[in-house]
């Protein structure tokens, strides 16, 4: 038993080292598939904000009009801009060697980009922009040092005009009882049209929208697994039955 | 139905089979926890041929659609989530009970005499599990896939003289391209498995040839009844059949548990990485291989010197394939008088203990980028997996070893 439980230590010893990996400082964020109104308001600032430069290629519209909760000829109308089919795939029309002669880079695809670097990751990068002269934007990312990508969402957070602190929840500092840390950004270069709170849900939502986007069968593969885990549970008993009474007579 | 398999069996032994292999195969009655991964890894071998065969309609072998097709599988193909899912869990799976598996028979002395054909087979499958495992995870296409091709076939080029030219052969190009994919390909979904089912038949032909060894390591076939049935043994069928069951019962729980809620397994089974296209201008920060590689890629860095002017990537490359090969020998390097560990002396159990330790801390290290200080660790474990072979001729022959019963207890 000792051995056995060695063996499972074996394989899940490995995890621990990965977790601990990672210098940058995240805010945490909790993606929630079934909150559809947080992905519907993800969907519409993707396709606004997004969408111009970052496709969505291995994803087709009306899976997604489908999933989270849209009526496909409302999500049609209004939700897309390059005239593409409902059962298309959602490419867009940005050539990507010129963009990449434009930024540097050409814009990533952002189907898997939550799988790739994590839903507290996107959150984090969102809410981390910060203006800075030195860069050819005008504009640094905390999280993602020297980004080639200007602050898409300037309009609606502002700008922020020091560096941001991301994954510091907030404290009291004992002495003076100041609030420390929270919000992240403290002084701002650019008033935005939403105020801290809004822009973190707006951010929240954009995420949640990109973490559906990379495993937009997990609803319902944690769904099917309960039952799938019962089936096994009951085949166990049926199985344990069996065994016992086959091996009642050996000795 | 008795005439259609008397029809049969006037042409094709079947009868004789079913009894040789299943009604009349005596096997020990005191097998324990450690005999259900042999029949495990049969179900993964046989999940894997499945959902592979499925897989292979939908997925496409070329550079420029290989990843979008595994996602096309995950998205548009009906229960395609499901059917990746269950292969890629499948891999690591097979590996985790292969790897119990194999440490059964060290802890038992399975592979004693007459036994070491068994072991010889078995040491093939997991070789050719390996590569097969390393071929299948090219087919994705992502950075992970492409740069570990690219780090292991790089491996051949340390060989002097035909270094180069072989590792040239082996991707049919000069850096990893759609030419590698497509023989990788090739070799993943026909090659090795008629490879791998082959050697799986005759691992289990010369099992049922020798009989099945036990947790005592006590020989059955000593004591007989008047029919010359081994009076310790059972008929594997229905006795084991029904008994692998429970077997199978926790292992899919655990299986589909993770299958239907941990599928990356935190990074392990799916690596992060390989959530983007392969990209052969953009080397990843950090190369690590999946999980059941990492202790052979944890003893491949540890070698840091060069020697007799052979650089120490071809050094690295020898430790590594010695810590494979000298497996194949174990059945010679113990003699000790007895086979399980039971009634093995102090030294042994140590010895195995260090082993194992050894092991599962070298397959962290080869997980985790390298620093001066884990190389060191990684130097120390390397020698301590090797001393374990090495030394013992020595310690299973000097250490007093407790008497092994004649009949099987429990």
């Amino acid at each position: 038993m000792r051995k056995l439980i060695f063996g499972l230590f074996m394989t899940v010893l490995p995890a621990l080292g990965l977790a601990a990996g990672g210098s940058v400082h995240l805010d945490h964020m909790e993606p929630d598939h079934t909150n559809e109104a947080s992905l519907q308001r993800g969907a519409a600032l993707f396709t606004n904000y997004c969408m111009g430069c970052h496709s969505l290629e291995y994803a087709r519209y009306k899976r997604v009009a489908e999933d989270i909760g849209v009526p496909v000829d409302l999500y049609e109308e209004n939700l897309i801009f390059t005239g593409a089919k409902i059962g298309e795939l959602m490419k867009i029309s940005m050539d990507k060697d010129l963009a990449a002669g434009w930024f540097g880079n050409a814009p990533p695809d952002l189907t898997l980009e939550s799988r790739l670097r994590g839903e507290s990751w996107i959150y984090s990068y969102l809410r981390a922009f910060y203006k800075d002269e030195s860069r050819p934007l005008g504009v640094n990312n905390a999280v993602f040092a020297n980004v080639g990508m200007p602050h898409v969402l300037v309009d609606l957070q502002g700008l922020c005009a020091v560096k941001p602190t991301i994954g510091e929840s907030a404290s009291v500092d004992p002495l003076s009882g100041n609030v420390r840390g929270g919000e992240a950004c403290t002084q701002w270069a650019i008033e935005g049209s939403m105020s801290s709170a809004e822009y973190d849900r707006a951010a929240y939502d954009l995420t949640n929208f990109l973490s559906y986007m990379g495993d937009p069968v997990k609803v319902e593969r944690e769904r099917l697994g309960i039952y799938v885990l019962i089936f096994i549970a009951i085949f166990f008993v049926f199985a344990y039955l069996l065994n016992r009474e086959y091996w009642k007579d050996v000795h | 139905m008795q005439k259609l398999i008397q029809w049969i069996d006037a042409r094709l032994p079947i009868v004789e089979a079913y009894e040789k292999h299943m009604s009349k195969y005596y096997a020990p009655k005191n097998f324990n926890v450690w005999y259900f991964f042999g029949s495990l890894a049969m179900l993964v071998l046989v999940n894997q041929l499945l959902t592979g065969i499925w897989l292979t309609m939908s997925y496409n072998p070329s550079a420029e659609g290989a990843f979008a097709s595994v996602e096309y599988i995950m998205r548009d193909v009906q229960w395609g989530w499901l059917l990746r899912y269950l292969h890629s869990t499948g891999a690591s799976a097979f590996f985790v009970v292969v790897y119990l598996h194999m440490f059964r028979g060290i802890m038992y002395g399975s592979y004693q005499k007459p036994r070491e054909l068994i072991w010889i087979f078995g040491m093939l499958i997991y070789l050719v599990l390996m590569a097969e495992a390393f071929m299948g995870y090219l087919l994705p296409w992502g950075q992970m896939s492409y740069w570990g091709a690219q780090v292991i076939v790089n491996l051949f080029g340390a060989i002097p003289v035909i270094g180069e030219d072989l590792s040239l052969w082996i991707r049919g190009d000069y850096l990893i391209s759609g030419i590698t994919l497509n023989r990788f390909f090739a070799l993943h979904v026909v090659a090795l498995p008629i490879v791998l089912l082959g050697l799986v038949v005759l691992h289990l032909l010369a099992l049922h040839e020798v009989g099945s060894n036990n947790p005592q390591g006590v020989d059955i076939k000593k004591v007989k009844d008047e029919n010359g049935i081994p009076k310790d043994g059972i008929p594997f069928h229905p006795y084991y059949t029904v008994h692998d069951m429970l077997g199978v019962g926790v292992f899919l729980f655990v299986f589909c548990a993770v299958v239907f809620y941990f599928p990356e397994m935190g990074g392990l089974f799916l690596e992060k990485p390989n959530f983007e296209p392969a990209n052969s201008l953009k080397t990843p920060e950090h190369i690590a291989p999946v999980w059941y590689f990492t202790p052979f890629y944890a003893m491949l860095r540890a070698v840091t010197v060069d020697l007799f002017g052979l650089p120490a990537k071809f050094w690295g490359v020898v430790v590594m394939g010695a810590a494979i090969a000298i497996l194949f020998v174990l059945p010679w390097l113990d003699r000790s008088p007895v086979r399980s560990i039971r009634y093995k002396g102090w030294l042994s159990k140590i010895a195995l203990a260090i082993f194992v330790v050894s092991f599962v801390i070298l397959g962290y290290l080869g997980i985790v980028p390298a620093t001066p200080g884990r190389t060191a660790v990684a130097q120390l474990l390397t020698t301590l997996y090797f001393l374990f072979f090495i030394l013992m001729p020595f310690y299973t022959r000097m250490e007093k070893t407790k008497p092994v019963p004649e009949r099987v207890s429990g």
